[in-house]
């Protein structure tokens, strides 16, 4: 009896604990459930969404070049990629002598493991902060170039996105090697 | 069925009650059915039923490349992912004599242990559930939501992590890593007290697992059950301290033991490996050497030699080993699994002869069983 009512004061004091700082949040939007703020749910900067291809906004085309790494990479086999002779290449404004023709994922089926990224030579993979990508039909999430190439440069543009290739040659090359480094060597 | 029931019908002949449960029932932690035989309300008899949750993970296995198979064992245990991601990584080294650097060991272990602690969490909410108590389960889930926080952080994934690579790790914790785990680790202590405080000494809780299916440490070594569930019984078995892997034996812990062998050691064995875990990982972070994390394969299909090895590792539920086979290609010839979930379940029917109907849900709770890893 004594120690009901013992676990009834303990559960009194969290619940006006939880009143003042509550730890739930509205989904989907953030803020709690007296203020609310309009804003995606909040996710860390390492988040695994949905895979999504790069633009190269320095040329003008995808990094891809449908090097089929990634779908021989894929544990789940949801890629599918066909390769074209770049026309900018011929142009010679580019220095990718293949680009990317068709590029098709089955979200449904993609576990979201992050290993395209990490097999790809040419940083045309990213793994965006999407996540929220239900859809009523069944092949609804199959996402075609046009629309990879969307996700992937919003993701782009939110996050200040830097090769990762770069990256790295801004840490070995100098002797700060942070933040501003690299972003310098990006916009070179 | 042999004749099991006392309960008659009119004509005074002896009649068999059936009582179904699950797999749909929420007490059951997953998909799994149980076949009681009644006898008022009394258990005489039990069949388990599994694989509802079968996905042929180890046949899976032999069809993915090495690196390939981590995704699959992300998903066999999935509640404590870093733990069964270290042990398959840890066969693949094995095989190959691949050496891994300090800090990647270092940072598994913490990782490893916050997935110790998160799982343990979960358990204290379901068996809460279980009993009855809701309250206890909310708290927990926020400690739990914390941990899996710091592991998004750091992999990317609040469950499914694909973080450890052979001899070393996809890539460097964040830089705030060693105060964020820090905080981490205060809050999660006091998340824990809380629980322990309003759950573990209740009086309802006491008496709802106090004395119920008790195994005694010769019937529990005998069932091949390990882990809380074994050491629950008085016997003091961790594979951290009896054949330590990784950095467990630069660390200094405890192993806590149990008394009588019933739900309730079983269940406030956890929530003392939970403080065990802590510790761990406060050493962890004080001994936390610099250092690179890659691994030295690089990038290259890897091919390991022909062979075969086994490892094992203490995991949340108990004893987990890994039985890899090699011929030398980019596939595994075989993965074998040994889950401590499952091994623990077979002494379900021991555990519940001669309970109550009303118990059965919290003896299952007790066990801890994951059903992804029990159906692989
Ligand atoms: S995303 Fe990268 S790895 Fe995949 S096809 Fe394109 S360039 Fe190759
Ligand atoms: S994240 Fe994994 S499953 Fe998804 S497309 Fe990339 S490799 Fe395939």
């Amino acid at each position: 009896m004594f120690n009901s009512l013992k676990g009834l004061v303990v559960t009194l004091v969290s619940t006006m604990h939880g009143l003042r700082a509550p730890v739930t949040r509205q989904y989907p939007s953030t803020g709690n459930l007296l203020k609310r703020h309009d804003e995606p749910t909040p996710v860390k900067d390492r988040f695994m969404g949905f895979p999504a291809l790069t633009w190269d906004e320095t040329v003008g085309e995808p990094y891809c070049t449908s090097c089929m790494v990634c779908i021989r990479g894929c544990p789940t086999q949801c890629m599918s990629a066909v390769m074209k002779d770049n026309p900018l290449f011929i142009e010679e404004k580019s220095t990718r002598r293949k680009i990317v023709d068709t590029f098709e994922i089955n979200l449904n089926r993609c576990i979201l493991c992050g290993i395209c990224v990490e097999v790809c030579n040419f940083d045309a993979i990213v793994m965006t902060h999407e996540h929220e990508m239900s859809t009523y039909n069944r092949n609804g999430d199959r996402v075609d170039l046009s629309a990879l190439l969307e996700i992937g440069q919003k993701h782009q543009k939110a996050t200040d996105w830097i090769p990762p290739t770069k990256r790295v040659k801004a840490v070995t090359g100098g002797d700060t090697g942070t933040g501003p480094a690299a972003a310098e060597a990006e916009s070179k | 069925m042999a004749q099991v029931s006392k309960t008659t019908n009119r004509n005074g002949e002896p009649i068999e009650m059936l009582l179904n449960m699950g797999p749909q029932h929420p007490s059951t932690h997953g998909v799994f059915r149980m076949v009681l035989w009644v006898d008022g309300e009394k258990i005489v008899d039990v069949e388990p039923h599994i694989g509802y949750l079968h996905r042929g993970s180890e046949k899976l296995c032999e069809g993915e490349q090495y690196n390939q198979v981590i995704t699959l064992f992300d998903r066999m245990d999935y509640i404590a992912n870093f733990n069964n991601e270290q042990i398959y990584c840890r066969a693949v080294e094995k095989l190959m004599g691949l050496e891994v650097s300090e800090r990647s060991e270092y940072i598994r272990v913490i990782l490893c242990e916050l997935n110790r602690i998160a799982s343990h969490m979960l358990f204290i909410a379901t068996m809460g559930l279980d009993a009855g108590a809701m309250t206890p389960s909310m708290f927990c889930f926020r400690g739990r939501e914390r941990i899996q926080g710091l592991f998004e952080a750091v992999s990317g994934a609040r469950m499914m992590h694909n973080y450890f690579r052979f001899g070393g790790l996809k890539e460097d914790v964040p830089d705030d890593f060693v105060p964020q785990v820090r905080e981490l680790l205060e809050l999660v202590k006091a998340d824990t007290d809380e629980s322990d405080k309003l759950l573990s000494f209740n009086e309802i809780f006491l008496a709802r697992l106090k004395g119920i299916a008790v195994m005694t440490a010769e019937d529990a070594i005998d069932y091949g059950l390990t882990g809380p569930c074994l050491r629950a019984s008085g016997v003091d078995y961790d594979v951290r301290k009896a054949a330590p892997y990784s950095v467990y034996d630069r660390l200094d812990f405890d192993v806590p033991i149990g008394l009588d062998g019933d739900c309730w050691d079983r269940y406030y064995l956890r929530v003392q490996e939970i403080y065990q875990s802590i510790r761990i990982v406060e050493q962890a972070l004080d001994q936390l050497p610099e250092g690179s994390v890659e691994s030295s394969l690089g990038r290259r299909l890897l091919r390991p030699p022909a062979g075969e090895v086994y490892v094992r590792a203490e995991n949340p539920r108990g004893e987990i080993g890994v039985y890899l086979i090699s011929d030398g290609s980019d596939k595994p010839y075989r993965v074998k699994v040994r889950p401590p979930s499952f091994c623990n379940l077979s002494a379900l029917k021991h555990m519940l002869k001669d309970c109550w109907i009303a118990d059965c849900v919290v003896i299952l709770g007790a066990l801890d069983i994951v059903l992804g890893e029990v159906d692989r």
